[in-house]
């Protein structure tokens, strides 16, 4: 049976959307390293020396845990892929030690990568680390003032932190900054590009990944579930690589599957077609085609594009994709805290949070279960929310028992 | 109504007659005076003047066509303004403008197209469109009777290479350095080999532009190509406030240059 979630066509589709828009000085490296990751995803080899990694170094398998109490509050059965235990924090590592094999088996000796919420260059500086590259991460200043703490993370890891001034100076713009560089550099040098977007082969290969968020969660939900798949499960969506990744392992089940934007850069929900970073998808920007700002708290997700394949998974009806607004991510960012004992993200903070809103209506009818891929953990993001708190006025209330008006 | 590939055309006559090429690039929608900043460049010696329409994400681009296309933007230039300025300009060169592919796909390949054409605008650019995906620009350029301008870089292999000089129209635009644009102190060695390796594959023009900067470097340039663009350059003179007749100084030395190699 061929997948929804199989191999792109030759020119890199999913539908109408990926392909490979770039300038001409980048299309050799783009064939290159599709040509690499070809033969080694296809090698027993690579996956071995892939998956030893992950458990040995990255804390592979994750759990996924059942959150009691929350799912008392809610009516409906809450479990979590854990991915906030995973090494570094994050499903990002996921992604960067597959990538970092790569490069080393493409006798490449430089990493270069952007980050928004720092995740993915911290990821990024960790497996430059341990497995010998050179390491330079772009980060636009309005992130590096946000996330100050990752930034200094990354420098004792030995990477090179690069402030963006351009543009909006957030996301988009580290990767405008990065792709500038790998056009300089690209003989020695691998783009190490930290979600499924971007020209092909990046939206597959980062996907490829990420599966084993998704193959992992299938076999460890159907264990604690009987040997059933949860009726839904959610993931949040900025470019989409934790999201592709799980996905990828419940497409073909009869799970219902829910992407959970956030309001202010929701490609999906109120994005039309476009073309930035190499890739076609949907994309926030004017009547002009200029590409606009995203706003969100949340550095990861603060992006106006969303990887191509979410972009088909969208227009074929596969996946449904929500927006989630600043103010009830911080709520779910409370309550899990004080339920169950985790302090999530800011980025699956958003999809708590859809759930927690859709929990009872017909949605998430009560009784029912539902997944959430907990992409990584908070602890980067407590300074920022301990501030946000402080603005609104004192703690948050609790959401359940005094709904906002 | 633009005489059919009127920018190969000139190009190919006055290469013929013995000169060499020389390709200014303006920001459009840079300061008021951005349209008189083409007239006073084509007057003094361009034989085509390229004309940047600003997007706001250009990666080709270094620090000074960003800054001017930030500029522009943020005065309120658009792609339809720049067109409909472009149509008022008195110049008797062909005009190319160079932006970024969802400029293009945002108003729909046929209607960009047509309006190129309407505005009496010859040829476009688009850098970030490169032969794998020209397919559905180039066949409604072509259909207009736009002139498509097809960028090879130092590491497109030969095969790709001979293809894209195929399918350019106007000249081929060989980009002399791996980088994005900007000003630098001395001409990459890849350029040589570059122009080398399209001249030996077109009978077409070929200018070589990215990183070329003084008329040092455009004499140098044009020893192994028949041409030159110069951007940035000329755009950091522009946000520095040269203004027109600037320009034109800048260029006329430019083109003394080429003129008494």
């Amino acid at each position: 049976m061929t997948s929804l979630m199989g191999q792109p066509t030759a020119d890199g589709r999913f539908g109408d959307f990926g392909g490979r828009f770039l300038p001409e000085s980048l299309i050799p490296a783009c064939a290159e390293l599709e040509a690499a990751f070809t033969a080694a995803w296809a090698d027993p080899g690579f996956h071995a020396e892939y998956e030893s990694l992950l458990h040995h170094y990255g804390g592979r398998p994750t759990p996924v845990t059942e959150c009691r109490n929350l799912s008392a509050r809610l009516g409906v059965r809450v479990l979590l892929k854990r991915e906030d235990l995973a090494h570094t924090g994050s499903h990002k590592i996921n992604n960067v030690i597959g990538q970092a094999l790569l490069a080393q088996r493409m006798g490449k000796t430089r990493l270069i990568a952007e980050t928004g919420a720092g995740q993915h260059g911290v990821a990024t500086a960790t497996a430059a680390a341990l497995l010998g590259f050179e390491c330079r991460i772009y980060m636009g200043e309005v992130d590096t003032a946000r996330q100050a703490l990752n930034v200094f993370r990354m420098e004792l890891l030995g990477a090179e932190v690069v402030p963006v001034a351009s543009g909006s100076r957030t996301l988009k713009d580290a990767i405008n900054e990065t792709l500038r560089e790998w056009v300089a550099t690209v003989g020695a040098t691998h783009y190490c590009l930290g979600s499924v977007m971007g020209p092909h082969p990046y939206p597959w290969m980062v996907r490829e990944f990420q599966r084993i968020v998704g193959t992992e969660a299938q076999a460890q939900c159907r264990e604690l579930l009987g040997g059933a798949d949860p009726d839904v499960v959610v993931a949040c969506v900025g470019g989409g690589s934790n999201a592709a990744g799980t996905f990828a392992g419940f497409v073909d089940t009869g799970a219902r599957l829910v992407g959970v934007e956030p309001a202010g850069g929701a490609a999906i929900g109120r994005g039309i077609p476009g073309v930035v970073h190499g890739s076609k998808s949907y994309l926030l920007q004017d009547e002009h085609g200029q590409v606009m700002e995203a706003h969100s708290l949340s550095a990861g997700l603060d992006y106006p594009g969303v990887g191509p394949e979410h972009a088909h998974l969208s227009a074929t009806g596969r996946v449904s994709y929500h927006p989630a607004g600043d103010e009830e991510v911080l709520d779910a960012f409370s309550l899990l805290a004080r339920t169950e004992g985790i302090i999530p993200a800011l980025e699956p903070a958003h999809a708590l949070a859809w759930v927690i809103r859709a929990a009872g209506t017909d949605e998430l009818p009560p009784g029912c279960t539902v997944m959430v891929t907990l992409s990584g953990r908070g602890d980067k993001d407590v300074a920022q929310v301990a501030a946000l708190f402080e603005e609104r006025g004192g703690s948050r209330k609790d959401p359940l028992l005094s709904p906002r008006g | 109504m633009i005489p059919p590939r009127r920018i190969e055309t000139t190009l190919r006559a006055r290469r013929d007659a013995g000169h060499k090429l020389l390709v200014p690039y303006v920001t459009g929608g840079l300061g008021p005076d951005w349209a008189r900043v083409v007239e006073a460049v084509a007057a003094a010696g361009a034989d085509a003047v390229e004309i940047g329409i600003p997007f706001s994400d250009p990666v080709m681009d270094g620090p000074v066509i960003q800054a001017a296309s930030q500029q522009a933007l943020a005065s309120g230039a658009t792609p339809g303004s720049i067109l409909a300025e472009l149509a008022q300009v008195d110049v008797d060169v062909p005009l190319v403008v160079m932006t970024y592919y969802n400029i293009v796909f945002r108003a729909g390949h046929r209607r960009f197209a047509r309006s190129l054409v309407e505005q009496g605008v010859s040829g476009a650019i688009v850098p970030d469109l490169p032969l794998v995906e020209l397919d559905g620009w180039g066949r409604a350029a072509d259909d207009a009777g736009v002139e498509t301008v097809l960028l090879v870089a130092p590491n497109t292999p030969d095969a790709t290479l001979a293809e894209i000089c195929a399918r350019s129209h106007g000249w081929v635009y060989g980009v002399a350095v791996m980088g994005v644009t900007g000003v630098r102190a001395s001409l990459a060695s890849s350029a040589a080999v570059l122009g080398r390796r399209l001249k030996a594959a077109t009978d077409k023009p070929v200018l070589l532009g990215v990183g070329v900067s003084t008329p040092e470097q455009a004499v140098e340039a044009t020893a192994d190509a028949d041409g030159v663009i110069v951007g940035s350059a000329l755009v950091r003179r522009l946000l520095e406030g040269c203004g027109p007749d600037g320009a034109a100084e800048f260029v006329a030395s430019l083109r003394t240059g080429l003129d008494q190699r």
